[in-house]
C-alpha cells in the first residue's frame, strides 16, 4: 500500500525552499556549480538551477551538470552490472563550490562515490548536499546540508520518487514491501 | 555478458549498450585525472599467441585506465615455445587469479576453447583469433562511424541506412568478418569490394554484398570506406599478381579519393601500407578516421573490460 507524501506542490515548494537556502549560505550564485547524481538527481538540479536564475538578478552565473557515480560505486563485484549514465560537469570546479543532488539519502554509499568522483574532476572548494528526501539508515558519516523532507522510514519501506520529466507524473509515495521481497498489500 | 568472443550473434541491444558505455569511458579521457576505480583488485591478463603491439598496447591502456592490474603474456620466449598447450597455460593463469583474459591466437576459434573449456573461470576477450574475428576492432569501427554521424549526440542510435565499403583482403580479414556481423547487426547496409582471389568461398550466408569493381563501389558514394591492410604474412600462395597491381585495381589512391563525396568517411584499422591499399593524401586528411579509431578503441576496449569484469561473475549465466 503506497501511501503519497509529498505531491507535486509540496516538491516545488521544498525545491523553491532549497535554492533559497543554497543561495543563502553561499551568498549569491557566484561560483556555484550544481550537479545532479542521475538519473532523478538530475532533474532535481536543473529545477534549481532555473530557480536560482529566477530568483537571483545575476542567476545566470549558475552552472548545472551531472555526476554519474556508477563507476565509483564500493558494490560493483556484488550486484548484476550497473550500465552507467552521462557525466556532465560544466567547465572546471576548481575552487568553486559545488552542490551535489540526489532525489533519496539513505545508506550514504552513492554520495561517497560521487564525493570520489568528483575528486577526480578537480578540487572543488566546498561540497554540499541537497537531497528531496533523507529517509534516514546512514551506514557512513554522511548528512546532507539541504533537505526537502525528512522521512523517518523502515528498512522494510521503499520511498517512491517520481518526476515529471522521468516518470510522466509527479510525487513521492512511502510504500510497505513484504518480507518476500515484494510489495505488500 | 560473460564473455565477449564474436560479433556474429551479438544483439543490436547489446552492442549499442557497449558503445553507449563506451561514450561514457571516452568522457574519461578528457578530465583531470583518466583514470577510474571501477576494477581495482581485478587482474587482467593479456594472452598473446601473435605479435600485435597495438591491440595489446590498447588493451593494457584500457585495463589500467579502469584500475586492474595487467600481466602481458607473450608466446614468445615463454612457456609457449617450450611447447605447453593451452590447456596448461589457462590453469596457470586461473592459478595466478586471473579475472580477464584478453587472448589473440592464430587459431581460429581458440578463444571459443578457452571460454567453453572449464579450464579457467575467467571473463574471456576475443583479441584476434585466426582468419575468424576480432570483435573489438567492429565495434571501435562502429563506434568511431557513430560519433561521426551523431557526435554528441550518439547514444542509444543504431547505424541503419549507413552504406559500408569494405574493401581488400577478405579472405584473411578477421576484422571484416566481425565488421559484416556487427555493422549489418547494427542496421548498416554493408558492401564487400575486393579481387575474386581475396573472397571466401561461400559468402552466401554473410548479410552482405560481394562486388570486384572498386571505381562502381566509390561511384555509389558510400557513407564510409574502410580499406583493409594487405596481410603479407598471410599471402602464402599467389592471390594477386604483384602489390602495384593490387594498388591500381582496389587501392584507394588520390584520384579515387577524390571521387568520393567530402561527406564519406575513411577507415583503416591499421597498420596501415602507405601507396599500397590507401595513399596518403586520403590517410592523412579531415575524412580520414585513423587516428580516432585507436583513441576510440581504448573506449570500447574500457567498456568491454567494464561489462565482462564488473557485477556478480557468479551469478553470471
Amino acid at each position: 500500500m503506497a501511501r503519497t507524501v509529498l505531491a507535486q506542490a509540496d516538491i516545488d515548494r521544498a525545491l523553491t525552499r532549497i535554492s533559497h537556502e543554497i543561495l543563502e549560505s553561499n551568498r549569491g550564485p557566484d561560483d556555484l556549480v550544481i550537479l545532479g547524481i542521475p538519473t532523478r538527481g538530475v532533474v532535481l538540479a536543473q529545477r534549481i538551477a532555473a530557480s536560482i536564475r529566477r530568483i537571483e538578478p545575476n542567476g545566470a552565473a549558475v552552472a548545472v551538470g551531472s555526476l554519474d557515480v556508477t563507476m565509483y560505486r564500493d558494490d560493483l563485484s556484488r550486484t548484476t552490472t550497473r550500465t552507467p549514465s552521462p557525466t556532465h560537469v560544466p567547465g572546471s570546479i576548481d575552487g568553486r563550490t559545488v552542490v551535489l543532488v540526489d532525489d533519496v539519502l539513505y545508506s550514504g554509499r552513492t554520495i561517497r562515490a560521487a564525493l570520489d568522483a568528483l575528486g577526480d574532476h578537480g578540487r572543488p572548494k566546498i561540497v554540499r548536499l541537497a537531497v528531496l528526501v533523507d529517509r534516514g539508515h546512514r551506514e557512513l558519516p554522511i548528512r546532507a546540508d539541504f533537505v526537502g523532507k525528512n522521512l523517518p522510514s523502515a528498512a522494510t519501506e521503499r520511498i517512491n520518487v517520481h518526476l515529471a520529466e522521468t516518470d510522466g507524473d509527479e510525487f513521492v509515495s512511502i510504500e510497505t514491501m513484504s518480507t518476500d521481497g515484494g510489495v505488500g498489500a | 555478458m560473460r564473455h565477449l568472443l564474436t560479433t556474429k550473434g551479438l544483439d543490436s541491444d547489446t552492442a549499442i549498450t557497449l558503445l553507449d558505455v563506451a561514450e561514457d569511458m571516452a568522457d574519461v579521457a578528457d578530465r583531470e585525472i583518466r583514470k577510474l576505480p571501477t576494477l581495482r583488485g581485478k587482474t587482467v591478463v593479456n594472452l598473446f599467441f601473435e605479435d600485435s603491439t597495438r591491440t595489446r598496447i590498447s588493451f593494457e591502456a584500457a585495463a589500467k585506465r579502469l584500475s586492474a592490474d595487467v600481466i602481458n603474456f607473450s608466446a614468445k620466449g615463454s612457456s609457449v615455445s617450450k611447447g605447453e598447450s593451452l590447456k596448461d597455460t589457462a590453469q596457470t593463469l586461473a592459478a595466478i587469479g586471473a579475472d580477464g583474459v584478453v587472448i589473440r591466437h592464430p587459431a581460429s576459434g581458440a578463444p571459443q576453447v578457452l571460454a567453453d573449456s572449464g579450464w579457467i573461470d575467467a571473463g574471456i576477450i576475443n583479441a584476434g583469433d585466426g582468419t575468424h574475428e576480432h570483435p573489438t576492432q567492429a565495434l571501435l569501427d562502429a563506434f568511431t562511424i557513430r560519433r561521426r554521424l551523431h557526435g554528441k549526440a550518439s547514444r542509444g542510435k543504431d547505424l541503419d541506412g549507413v552504406t559500408v565499403t569494405i574493401v581488400g583482403d577478405i579472405l584473411h580479414s578477421r576484422v571484416a568478418r566481425s565488421n559484416v556481423w556487427l555493422l549489418a547487426g547494427l542496421g548498416a547496409d554493408v558492401t564487400l569490394v575486393a579481387p575474386p582471389t581475396l573472397v571466401p568461398a561461400d559468402t552466401s550466408g554473410w548479410p552482405a554484398r560481394v562486388e570486384f569493381d572498386l571505381d562502381a563501389a566509390v561511384d555509389t558514394q558510400p557513407d564510409v570506406v574502410m580499406m583493409l591492410r594487405i596481410q603479407a604474412e598471410r599471402m602464402h600462395g599467389s592471390f594477386f599478381p604483384n602489390s602495384r597491381e593490387y594498388s591500381r585495381r582496389w587501392g584507394l589512391d588520390d584520384a579515387r579519393f577524390a571521387r568520393l563525396g567530402t561527406d564519406s568517411i575513411v577507415m583503416h584499422p591499421g597498420p596501415m601500407n602507405r601507396g599500397l591499399e590507401i595513399s596518403s593524401m586520403a590517410a592523412d586528411s579531415q575524412q580520414s578516421t585513423v587516428r580516432e579509431q585507436v583513441a576510440n578503441g581504448v573506449s570500447v576496449r574500457m567498456a568491454a573490460l567494464y561489462l565482462l569484469l564488473s557485477g556478480d561473475r557468479e551469478g553470471t549465466k
